[in-house]
């Protein structure tokens, strides 16, 4: 891989920008905030040898949040990608900068959906989001972005260079009841690996409240067929 | 049971003018003999309660109907007496709406291409006698069928020529199965040319020259197993002897570079490049084709997702002996692409760009000699990816077929 400056269209700068959404999505994510990257400005990578060994991309960056408020913001992040001895993976680490990024604060439509949800026996089921032609319904496009974000734990921890992860759809997702004051929602997603074309499936646990954000309980990896040896960075 | 339910709910909600919005179905777990006939006793009428499934023993669920304003109380009576439900409706207005907008499609076959509907995804009957009706409305279209995919399915390429012994142009859409997008654009296209030649000037010129070749199902086995069984299906249908997993990529599939990096040797994963170059019918097919016409001058493989054009190579960082001219070309066509909505393109060579893949399709081409070769990755860039919503269908088609005519003009411009 390549050091020094960076094409900002080219794979090696999009993969670690991607990487820096997913980090992005898992601090600022929530039914009705969702970040996808516009586009890189400018890249560098270098190797680091103090320290954490490995490549550290340098990146100035736009993303779109197409959650509800569709406003575009700038990002600079540092994105490492640790080099290790073993064949086990490490995740990246990610240190990122965005202007004008409000803290977690709470819109009046995230109350009102969680307000809706959480009320007593409250009992959300779906499968298939979007469906087959690409439709959503109105109501459970919070929903959908939700598990966009939860997924976004998963992908980050999942991420190295030779990964480029988005969620492809949702299998299904159940409400689950809770005694916490949360959201609290298990979810089958397909996630989906440009590099190795591959789609993985995850289920995950996951719960959101409005003050303290989107954090992921469990994970599960669901191999595709018996002899599924794992997602593609175990390889 | 359901589909009658819909029916008459239709004709009352038409004819009745009723609406059912905010209406819940809800599937209900009794745990006990004693739970059943609690739900028995629910004044049915007063609530307006239509049970779709009654409560008979507490093996069986109880899906009820319950009207927007009734819903509080049945919920606060299930929630009192500890009775477990879901939600398995959540609006059924909106089910509904589905469900007519679905009949109207399905209600009209359409007779002619002008009929057909451009604004939703397409199985491959209708694909089909899509292919058949433009043929049998438009002189300059013929169908050639290039050849048979695993499962003996045709492989139909659209022929549109005003002469004989013309040089040739080649479009081909849906060769991965799951990028519906891509079909549904091809489909447009073929409509675009018919409509185009003799009114746009431009595209006029272009077929008074050249024939443009046009395959829209490339991929037809793996496209079928997308419409009846997996929707994210991406390769063909042939069985791997010794495996129990089935198909091989087609774009790595290739005489090019063949079994190189970027490509895998398992026949389990989606970049599968299947036991030697050639091997699936779908390539050989028009492997076969392109030499045998000896005369192609642009070559456009397109794909989905993450809006790219890209050019060779893709199996070796080698730039390509044109590149100048295909980076210029490329940054020409998507600036005529991005004239429309806006949409961003990213290009340049698919080893730098998207990733190494060894044994793709415009390796080969180019190779062969076509120096056009170009590969599309359409929209969008991960947010919907495979499962773009069929409203884009038409205005990814739209911008996506300036980009093909700058680089079919340029390509007659310059002839080699």
């Amino acid at each position: 891989m390549a050091t020094g400056d960076l094409v900002p269209t080219h794979f090696p700068a999009r993969r670690a920008a991607q990487v820096a959404l997913h980090h992005l999505n898992t601090h600022h994510g929530s039914p009705f905030r969702v970040f996808g990257l516009q586009r890189v400005h400018t890249a560098t990578a270098e190797d680091q040898v103090v320290g954490t060994a490995g490549r550290k991309y340098s990146l100035d960056f736009s993303v779109t949040d197409y959650g509800s408020s569709g406003s575009v913001l700038r990002c600079s992040a540092e994105v490492l990608f640790p080099r290790t001895e073993t064949h086990t993976h490490t995740p990246p680490e990610v240190h990122l900068r965005c202007e004008d990024l409000t803290h977690i604060s709470s819109s009046p439509e995230e109350l009102a959906f969680y307000q809706k949800h959480t009320a007593p026996h409250s009992a959300i089921s779906a499968h298939d989001l979007p469906d087959s032609q690409g439709n959503i319904s109105q109501d459970m496009q919070p929903f959908w972005h939700l598990a966009r974000v939860a997924a976004s734990f998963i992908m980050l921890r999942e991420s190295s260079e030779n990964t480029e992860y988005n969620m492809a759809q949702v299998a299904n997702l159940t409400q689950q009841e809770t005694s916490e004051k949360q959201l609290m929602l298990k979810y089958h997603v397909l996630l989906h690996d440009i590099v190795s074309q591959e789609i993985i499936h995850w289920k995950l646990l996951c719960s959101w409240s409005p003050e303290g954000g989107v954090s992921v309980r469990e994970t599960e990896w669901l191999p595709k067929c018996p002899h599924d040896t794992g997602p593609p960075t175990a390889h | 049971m359901k589909g009658l339910l819909v029916l008459t709910a239709l004709f009352v909600a038409v004819f009745g003018k009723v609406t059912f919005e905010g209406d819940q179905v809800l599937r209900i777990t009794a745990k006990d003999a004693e739970q059943i006939s609690l739900l028995k006793e629910l004044p049915e009428q007063t609530l307006g309660l239509d049970f779709w499934m009654e409560p008979v023993h507490e093996s069986l669920p109880v899906d009820v109907h319950v009207p927007f304003h009734s819903l509080q109380a049945v919920r606060a009576f299930l929630a009192y007496n500890q009775i477990q439900y879901n939600i398995m409706i959540e609006n059924v207005q909106d089910l509904l709406d589905d469900e007519e907008r679905e009949m109207v499609k399905s209600r009209a076959f359409p007779r002619s291409t002008d009929d057909f509907v451009y604004t939703t995804y397409h199985d491959l009957n209708s694909i089909y006698s899509f292919i058949d009706m433009l043929v049998a409305e438009n002189s300059m279209v013929s169908k050639i069928v290039i050849g048979q995919s695993y499962e003996s399915r045709p492989l139909n390429v659209l022929k549109f020529s005003t002469g004989a012994n013309r040089p040739g142009l080649w479009i081909d859409t849906g060769i991965h199965s799951r990028e519906w997008v891509t079909q549904a654009s091809g489909i447009w296209f073929a409509k675009k040319i018919v409509t185009d030649y003799g009114r746009d000037p431009a595209l006029t010129d272009i077929l008074n020259k050249y024939d443009i070749f046009l395959e829209i199902v490339t991929n037809p086995d793996g496209y079928a197993y997308t419409h009846s069984r997996d929707r994210m299906w991406r390769k063909t249908r042939k069985p791997n002897p010794g495996s129990s997993c089935v198909g091989v990529d087609p774009n790595r599939n290739w005489d090019a570079g063949f079994g190189g990096g970027g490509s895998s040797s398992n026949p389990c994963t989606e970049t599968y490049r299947g036991p030697s170059a050639h091997s699936e019918p779908e390539v050989k097919a028009i492997v076969d084709f392109v030499k045998s016409h000896g005369n192609l001058k642009a070559f456009v493989s397109i794909h989905s997702y993450s809006q790219m054009l890209l050019y060779p190579y893709g199996y070796k960082s080698t730039p390509a002996k044109d590149q100048a001219e295909l980076h210029a070309l490329a940054s020409k066509a998507i600036s005529e692409l991005q004239s429309l909505y806006n949409t961003s393109y990213r290009y340049g060579s698919i080893i730098t760009t998207i990733y190494q893949a060894s044994g793709g399709t415009i390796d080969w081409t180019y190779d062969q000699g076509i120096k056009y070769s170009y590969t599309f990755e359409l929209r969008d860039t991960g947010r919907y990816g495979f499962i773009l919503p069929a409203n884009q269908i038409i205005p990814t088609a739209e911008e996506t077929w300036l980009a093909l005519m700058a680089i079919m003009e340029h390509t007659k411009n310059n002839p080699y």
